[in-house]
């Protein structure tokens, strides 16, 4: 790993006079403002069964520095809404509905896609989850790098060549000015990844949105990713969208955490109350879930019933099927997102039951 | 991609040479089973034995495992080899030099199968990326629609086709209109000498056409995979322009299964130019090999076709290692 | 490579919401076929040609031995809807009359070829090492004989042409795209999972070779089968008109366009146009069907 020395030289204010030009200068980007919200975010897509309401009213909030976790199953909407907000989903079949995305003043979804497109890899990075297959396989990884800077910076190749080693070495590849003509398929798994993070932190972005970054990845290597992780963020005061399934992964590094299901937020808190108390069934039951050794011998636990149908989601709360909570109420009220206490909310009918069980 | 390349190599030679002794037994076993082929050139006449036998002598064609069908002749195949090896092919029954008429013959069958591939790979792209950027509209369908018909027409009844209408009917309206000779030169209905590229051009199409849909039809296939991907989702969260995300990290991609096809093709445009070639009247190898085939010039025969797949095996390897090089990924194999 | 991951987890939650909806491959894919306008015309093209060649009197009452040279190379008229041949005869009777060494010989080969070629594919594919080098290599040099320039040689050789031969080297120097291309499939099918099942519960290989591996890898053989058809009766008419295929008096339609070559120049189309496009229906029919198949049977196109 490089020293810290080095490192402060990446976010730091003289880089600013070398960048050959800005393209970000007059969207009224507002560094005062809060970094980003989600409000009522709505993404259906159009699929041969119907509409299936992907994503259907997500509120959020993430402050520079700051770690949200995203949590839930898969097809829950967790994805989406982190593609949304970099604006890489594929419209047709997707479709925005409805609701903001505010960028540090900005809301995204309002910018004509040329500027929409200046943003993303500028000021917003992400990280996807297999290195291998995000990584375009007949580029060395130095070009790709590279690239970036070419192509939002006006770099020549040299100076961007140069940017580039010194990427893979903040990261920690070793020997990165020799690897930095080598193929993705020549590093390994982790290594990989790192690269991948080289690339979403090449331009200094705000915000960066890493969906499943360790999934892909042996748990030793696992945990060494978030630590650059958190690292990084620390150093540049950025926002991190961390999205997973894996409740343990999340714990180490988030700040808040979201859980997602069925296209909803249905709890939103700090890491800490989460994980002492959770306020919703469905937290309860993932927390649950999670294998433990001093469970040995016990049944394993595991939540009932299927994710739903997104085109045809049950009346009422859509976790109703699936809860051992549930009275009548919850097949006919969807419930709203009630203050637990202060900076923390559940959307459960019966969130003090919960949280007292 | 030194290691990888003497590996193709290695491959290479011992398939070339299997090759040619399956032309090889099958022209021994021919012999065995019809006879000595000497005997029918002459028709209806009884020339007297010593001719017969002195010609037989003459061609090579009097070794006694001649006389055992089954027998592959282990001998006359080396011996074969080693005078390839020196550049001699043998002559036809006419005493002319296998080697001469081949080497008269070659170029035109390169001109022609040149404007194919030039013809193929340059449509057969654009309508596929065209296809492949706007899946489902109209563009796509048309392109779908008109490769598949392509694909269906044999190739002698497209170049038949063809050369009626271009020959016949646009020939003979062009000639009307006055028009300078080499623009009537490629409405021609066949092949004319003052005219060597001109001319080819409409059998070129022909040649290239079966091989024109197939391309289209892959690059289009390949495009769209390639479109899905997720090295081309991270291009996009790179915030790359939508012409750089398909024309540099697309393209280089989906184009690769296509090169490699142009290049195995090489071996159908070679079955194709013998037909194409017939239909117009080339005086290309397809011609002389036609020739030879009604004649029963085996030898002829025998010494084109090795010769062909000479061309087309290191065609196959030439491909490989251009593989290679598109894919950094094949070189560590 | 995964597509837009959202989208599959979204189809897949709706899949298992419909249960019995999604059932197997081929009541899937039969569904989706017979919604498809290009299948059913395809399919009916191609049942019209078979029932030609199987039941040719249904078709016409007109032996096809019935020539009159003097009303030969006449168009269409006259009690003749094609016309006549070059030697009087009726050419609609042998529009029809042709269709029959096209598709025996057609589908003869293909199924001759998907025996041999998937047969070895099989072998290769699954066994792996000596047997895997030297059918490849076999069928490497095979390769290495352009296809209709080995087809000639071989006719030619031959000095014999009939249906048999013609067969014979069709069959010889096709079936080495089949082979390839089943032994691509079987290897990427002995390596999942559920042949190592098999083999940790005892199984034998001849056992897992019938019951595992063929049901699978037989989709992709019978979609190449039916294109394949199409190329081959496409190659046999190549032959033919090349000379070096069937001859007269055989009926073919190669034979009906050789002819045809010759005199549509001196303004008798109808003698190259009616034969041209059986030829083109036949093989364009096959080729959709095989396409449909290939979409339907396509798991990933869902």
């Amino acid at each position: 790993m490089s020293t810290s020395a080095e490192t402060m030289t990446m976010g730091d204010p003289d880089r600013a006079a070398t960048r050959r030009k800005d393209p970000l200068a007059g969207l009224g980007f507002d560094e005062s403002a809060p970094l980003l919200q989600v409000r009522d975010l709505q993404v259906e897509f159009h699929t041969r069964e119907g509409v299936a309401h992907a994503v259907n009213g997500v509120d959020f909030e993430v402050h520079a520095g700051q770690t949200l976790g995203i949590l839930g199953e898969s097809g829950c909407g967790k994805s989406v809404t982190s593609q949304a907000i970099m604006g890489i989903l594929d419209v047709p079949p997707a479709k925005i509905a409805g609701g903001q995305v505010i960028l540090q003043g900005v809301d995204l979804l309002k910018l004509p896609e040329s500027s929409r497109r200046q943003v993303r890899g500028n000021r917003i990075g992400m990280v996807f989850q297999d290195a291998l297959s995000s990584l375009n396989p007949v580029f060395s990884v130095g070009w790709q790098l590279a690239e970036q800077f070419r192509m939002h910076w006006g770099y020549s190749k040299g100076d961007a060549k140069k940017e580039a080693a010194r990427l893979l070495d903040l990261v920690g590849i070793p020997d990165a000015k020799n690897r930095v003509d080598d193929f993705p398929h020549q590093f390994s798994g982790g290594m990989r990844q790192r690269v991948m993070i080289a690339m979403a932190l090449a331009l200094d972005p705000v915000l960066l949105i890493a969906d499943e970054p360790t999934t892909a990845l042996d748990v030793t290597v696992q945990a060494q990713i978030m630590r650059l992780l958190e690292e990084m963020q620390q150093e540049r005061n950025m926002g991190l969208i961390l999205i997973t399934h894996d409740m343990g992964v999340v714990a180490d590094v988030a700040d808040q955490i979201c859980v997602m299901y069925a296209g909803k937020v249905v709890e939103r808190a700090d890491v800490v109350s989460i994980y002492d108390a959770p306020a919703h069934p469905y937290t309860k039951a993932l927390l649950e879930s999670i294998p433990r050794v001093d469970m040995k011998g016990t049944k394993l636990a595991s939540i009932e019933g299927l994710p739903p149908n997104l085109t045809k989601l049950p009346p009422g709360c859509s976790f109703h099927p699936r809860c051992g909570y549930a009275k009548d109420v919850c097949r006919v009220d969807e419930p709203p997102l009630y203050e637990v206490a202060p900076g923390r909310r559940s959307a459960c009918h019966f969130y003090e039951e919960v949280l007292s069980s | 991609m030194g290691r990888y390349t003497i590996r193709r190599l290695l491959h290479f030679i011992p398939v070339l040479l299997g090759t040619m002794f399956i032309l090889h037994y099958l022209q021994t076993l021919s012999f065995q089973i019809s006879g000595n082929p000497i005997r029918s050139l002459f028709g209806d006449r009884q020339p007297p034995q010593e001719t017969i036998d002195a010609l037989t002598r003459a061609f090579g064609l009097d070794d006694p495992c001649l006389d055992q069908p089954g027998n592959p002749c282990i001998g006359m195949y080396f011996e074969r080899l080693g005078r390839y090896a020196q550049g001699d092919f043998g002559t036809d029954f006419n005493r002319q030099d296998v080697l001469d008429l081949i080497t008269r013959a070659a170029p035109i069958t390169v001109r022609l199968t040149l404007l194919a591939l030039l013809f193929e790979a340059i449509i057969g792209i654009t309508a596929g990326v065209l296809a492949g950027l706007r899946k489902d509209r109209f563009v796509d369908n048309f392109v779908r629609l008109s490769t598949v018909l392509l694909i269906s027409v044999p190739v002698f009844v497209l170049g038949v086709l063809l050369q009626i209408l271009t020959g016949l009917y646009i020939g003979n309206w062009v000639r009307d209109l006055g028009a300078p000779p080499w623009v009537e030169a490629i409405f021609s209905v066949t092949y004319q000498a003052d005219h060597p590229w001109a001319s080819l051009v409409v059998p070129g199409f022909v040649l290239g056409g079966l091989s024109l849909g197939f391309i289209a039809r892959l690059t289009r296939t390949s495009l769209i995979e390639t479109l899905r991907s997720d090295y081309v989702r991270s291009a996009r969260a790179k915030g790359l322009s939508n012409r750089r995300v398909v024309g540099v990290h697309a393209l280089r991609n989906s184009l690769i299964p296509v090169v490699t096809y142009i290049g195995i093709d090489v071996g159908a445009l070679m079955g194709g130019a013998l037909v194409t070639e017939g239909i117009f009247n080339i005086p290309g190898i397809g011609g002389l090999t036609f020739g030879a085939v009604r004649q029963g010039e085996t030898p002829v025969v025998i010494a084109v076709a090795t010769l062909l797949t000479m061309v087309f095996l290191v065609a196959s390897l030439l491909v490989d290692l251009l593989y290679a090089v598109l894919d950094p990924r094949i070189r560590y194999e | 490579m995964s597509d837009n991951v959202s989208t599959v987890e979204l189809e897949d939650a709706s899949a298992q919401d419909k249960g019995a909806a999604t059932g197997s491959l081929w009541s899937d894919a039969r569904k989706q076929l017979f919604r498809s306008p290009v299948f059913v015309v395809a399919l009916l093209i191609v049942l019209v040609v078979i029932s030609w060649a199987a039941f040719p009197s249904l078709w016409t009452n007109t032996s096809p031995e019935h020539c009159v040279l003097m009303e030969n190379r006449q168009p269409p008229g006259n009690g003749h809807i094609f016309g006549t041949t070059v030697l009087g005869c009726d050419m609609y009777t042998h529009v029809i009359y042709g269709a029959r060494p096209s598709i025996v010989i057609a589908v003869l080969v293909t199924g001759a070829t998907a025996l041999v070629g998937g047969g070895l594919g099989i072998l290769s594919g699954y066994y792996g090492g000596w047997t895997d080098t030297i059918i490849s290599r076999l069928t490497d040099v095979v390769l290495g004989l352009p296809f209709i320039l080995g087809a000639l040689v071989f006719l030619a050789l031959l000095q014999q042409q009939n249906i048999w031969t013609v067969m014979f080297v069709l069959i010889v120097l096709g079936w080495t795209s089949m082979m390839r291309i089943v032994r691509g499939t079987v290897i990427a099918l002995r390596d999942q999972d559920f042949v190592e099942a098999a083999r940790a519960m005892g199984a034998k290989n001849s056992w897992i070779i019938f019951k595992h591996i063929l049901p699978n890898a037989l989709s992709p053989i019978i979609v190449l089968s039916t294109l394949y058809v199409g190329t081959y009766v496409a190659a046999e008419a190549t032959l033919t008109f090349l000379g070096v295929g069937l001859q007269p008096p055989a009926i073919s339609w190669g034979i009906l366009i050789a002819e045809g070559q010759g005199l549509a120049v001196s303004g008798l189309p109808h003698l190259l146009v009616f034969p041209s496009v059986a030829l083109i229906l036949t093989v364009l029919s096959f080729i959709m069907l095989g396409d449909s198949l290939r979409d339907a049977l396509d798991p990933r196109g869902r």
